[in-house]
């Protein structure tokens, strides 16, 4: 117990411990976040009035990212199945990035949905009076505090055997490595059902929704994560292998293609039978009855997938640069898409065929940047911590019981690159 | 730890809890009330209360309502009537459009005027087409009916599969026995999941602090209908329980000029409501979605080709003539 304090006493220093630019970078999450918790008192204290939502479009940027990064945090799967399932070793070093990502990121998810609640200050009624199995919400919570936990457990079991110097023993994580991939999947699927199995919005009431979320799931994941590991490696000590990021590069290659597949599908059963149905579908591709806030953004998104998928296609995208610039258009592209492109389209034209356009408030997309700040703050703590551990510097043998004992450790702060 | 040193921590902390301060000052402009009280808290499920609890629940409405609105509050909370399933008839022969049924909705069931919240929508539609899409919300002519058009009010179905019913993730909204889908408004957290999954677009949410004058408050509320409610909450038409329950009929068909509305118990045989089912030209909105309404729509059949002579047309005749 006493090991235990001291490794998470010892945690908490480290988190406070860079260079200049570590601390810059820091302080400026933390700033955005503070903006965040600034307009989310004012929204606490006027309501969701202060956002653009209305009774027309009742779900909004909030979900839209929450969707999104649902996906981000499946995608740690996206690195673990190789290293495990097909023991492509290439990764291993690398796996505990991946969940690291999926821990802070579902924290922010958490965080989406809590802000998005009319009464948050009746959480606690999730507790007392749980609709399950009826309401696909209430699956939706299991699913991903299930995966937050499993993530939090793999983890941190394997940076506290580290911190201690002893062999992590196989049979405390490897069970939960393979339920926590099962897990991962179903996250996706039970968000992608939560939308599905709503009968009365024919946008979202197709079976293509779950797999295309998989789909760009798995690319936009593992895009970010190629980043994130060449930020680690340029910061810190930790040695991060090209193999690695040309292995995420082939998962990349594929599950572009099925995105795009999907959404041949899709426009195609849309537009070729011309139903009534396709009216949300006008809406975000075409527009509808002059209404048009969504097209230049779907169009934006399209075209940044096909850029994306081309370059990862390419030969040329073994080249860093290249990919780096294939995975910033695959990010952005698909928060295009699942945000902007797959919740607010639902809602437009309401049920009743009534037309009302979304554009976020101020407010809204400071409480957005603030979470997404807020979550990075997360993901840099985790990973200025875990580096040193997991490298053997900082361990329960030579802890910072006495200050300054520490041999300077030549680890700087990972700066992740702000998407 | 240096002197130095000291002074910086303390320095950067101090910074950090100004600057957290900082960010939570909207809070301050919290008003007396805003905040659940620890009986709030702890109040339980409608459906979970005691009769001692509930009548707290109650009485605890009444001094809010005092304390908000200036206004003797008379609460209470009418069961449903055994033998009893409401359903709802509109007449689309008749209705004109007048939406005199949309203000008296909004004067029974304490509904927010600022920012406006209203149950039910009437849509004009195009002659020739049932078609929502090509529906006016906001016609404002001088005088209605419009030639060429027809008018087609929607409220809340109270669908005997209700998919708002199945999404809310803490049973926060229920179907009655009597087939009334209601609301405990001190239960629901504010998701609009309900929202999002209701084909008719009968639920509405209160983005804002709803805001009824003193004088335009109707004080005779129930728990599960009009009383007033919070900001963050979802609301909906409830067939106006709190009259229907104790033998009176809906404000909007109360107030409606023409007749078109028709409201009553399906399961006993003598009612108007069951006579119009049995008897004329019925449908239901969206039946595709399958949500089962007890709110329908119907039209007279006077001049319609039923009642004239038909003559045997010529495929009849040759026919018979085979």
């Amino acid at each position: 117990m006493k090991r235990y304090l001291t490794f998470l006493w010892d945690c908490f220093r480290l988190s406070f411990v860079g260079d200049w630019r570590y601390h810059a970078w820091m302080t400026a999450l933390t700033l955005v976040a503070l903006g965040g918790v600034y307009a989310y008192c004012h929204q606490f204290v006027h309501g969701l009035a202060v956002s653009g939502m209305t009774d027309q479009v009742s779900w909004g940027m909030y979900i839209a990212n929450f969707t999104y990064l649902v996906g981000l945090a499946a995608a740690a799967a996206m690195l673990v199945i190789p290293v495990y399932v097909y023991r492509n070793l290439h990764l291993h070093d690398v796996v505990i990035f991946g969940e690291l990502l999926a821990v802070s990121v579902i924290v922010m998810c958490l965080l989406f949905v809590m802000v998005d609640l009319g009464r948050p200050d009746r959480f606690h009624h999730l507790l007392l009076r749980f609709n399950f199995p009826i309401s696909m919400l209430t699956w939706d919570v299991i699913a991903l505090n299930g995966y937050l936990l499993l993530n939090l457990h793999i983890c941190g079991y394997l940076i506290y055997c580290a911190y201690c110097g002893r062999e992590p023993s196989k049979k405390f994580y490897i069970p939960f490595v393979f339920i926590a991939i099962a897990w991962a999947i179903s996250i996706h699927t039970v968000t992608a059902f939560l939308y599905v199995g709503l009968g009365g919005r024919p946008f979202w009431n197709s079976a293509i929704i779950a797999p295309r979320f998989l789909a760009s799931a798995f690319a936009a994941g593992p895009a970010f994560i190629i980043l994130t590991l060449q930020i680690v490696r340029h910061f810190t000590s930790h040695k991060v292998s090209n193999d690695a990021l040309f292995t995420l590069r082939r998962i990349v290659q594929v599950a572009l293609i099925i995105n795009l597949f999907l959404l041949l599908c899709e426009l195609f059963t849309e537009f070729y039978a011309d139903t009534h149905h396709i009216a949300s579908a006008q809406y975000l591709f075409l527009g509808l009855h002059g209404y048009n806030a969504l097209v230049p953004w779907i169009w934006t998104a399209i075209a940044m997938n096909v850029a994306a998928t081309t370059l990862f296609m390419l030969p040329l995208s073994r080249a860093l640069k290249t990919l780096n610039i294939a995975c910033v258009l695959a990010i952005v592209g698909i928060w295009i898409e699942k945000g902007m492109g797959l919740i607010v389209p639902a809602f437009i034209p309401s049920p009743l065929g009534e037309i009302v356009e979304y554009s976020p408030t101020l407010h809204e997309t400071m409480i957005c940047l603030g979470i997404w700040a807020f979550g990075l703050l997360v993901y840099t703590i985790l990973v200025r911590v875990s580096v040193p551990v997991l490298a053997g510097q900082v361990t329960y043998a030579h802890h910072w019981s006495r200050p300054r004992q520490e041999p300077a450790a030549p680890v700087a702060a990972p700066v992740p690159e702000n998407t | 730890m240096s002197r130095r040193g000291f002074l910086g921590k303390s320095a950067a902390a101090a910074a950090g809890l100004a600057a957290l301060a900082a960010a939570m000052s909207p809070l301050r402009h919290l008003k007396e009330g805003d905040l659940p009280s620890v009986e709030d808290f702890l109040q339980k499920h409608y459906k979970e209360m005691t009769a001692a609890q509930k009548a707290r629940a109650l009485e605890r409405i009444r001094e809010r309502v005092r304390a908000r609105h200036r206004v003797e509050a008379v609460v209470t909370d009418p069961p449903p009537m055994d033998g009893v399933e409401y359903v709802y008839g509109l007449n689309i022969s008749r209705c004109i459009g007048c939406r005199k049924c949309v203000h008296a909705c909004v004067a029974e069931n304490n509904q927010s005027r600022a920012p406006e919240l209203q149950y039910i929508r009437v849509l004009e539609m195009e002659k020739g087409s049932i078609d929502v899409e090509t529906a006016n919300h906001h016609y404002t002519p001088p005088l209605v009916p419009r030639p060429d058009k027809w008018y087609m009010p929607v409220q809340c179905h109270q669908c005997a599969n209700p998919p708002c019913v199945k999404v809310c993730p803490v049973e926060a909204t229920w179907q009655e026995p009597d087939g009334i889908t209601v609301i405990d408004y001190d239960w629901c957290i504010g998701c609009r999941y309900c929202e999002a999954a209701c084909p008719y677009w009968a639920r509405r949410f209160n983005f804002a602090e709803p805001l009824i004058p003193g004088d335009a408050i109707n004080p005779k509320i129930s728990y599960l209908s009009n009383r007033p409610r919070e900001k963050g909450v979802m609301e909906k038409c409830t067939f106006c329980l709190h009259r229907t329950r104790v033998g009176r009929l809906p404000a909007c068909l109360e107030v409606c000029p023409t007749g078109s509305r028709k409201f009553g118990n399906v399961l006993d045989p003598n009612s108007e409501v069951h006579y119009i089912l049995k008897h004329k030209r019925v449908f239901v909105l969206k039946a595709d979605v399958g949500t089962l309404p007890r709110f329908f729509y119907y039209f007279d059949e006077r001049g319609s080709r039923y009642h004239d002579p038909i003559e045997p047309g010529p495929v009849h005749a040759t026919g018979e003539g085979a």
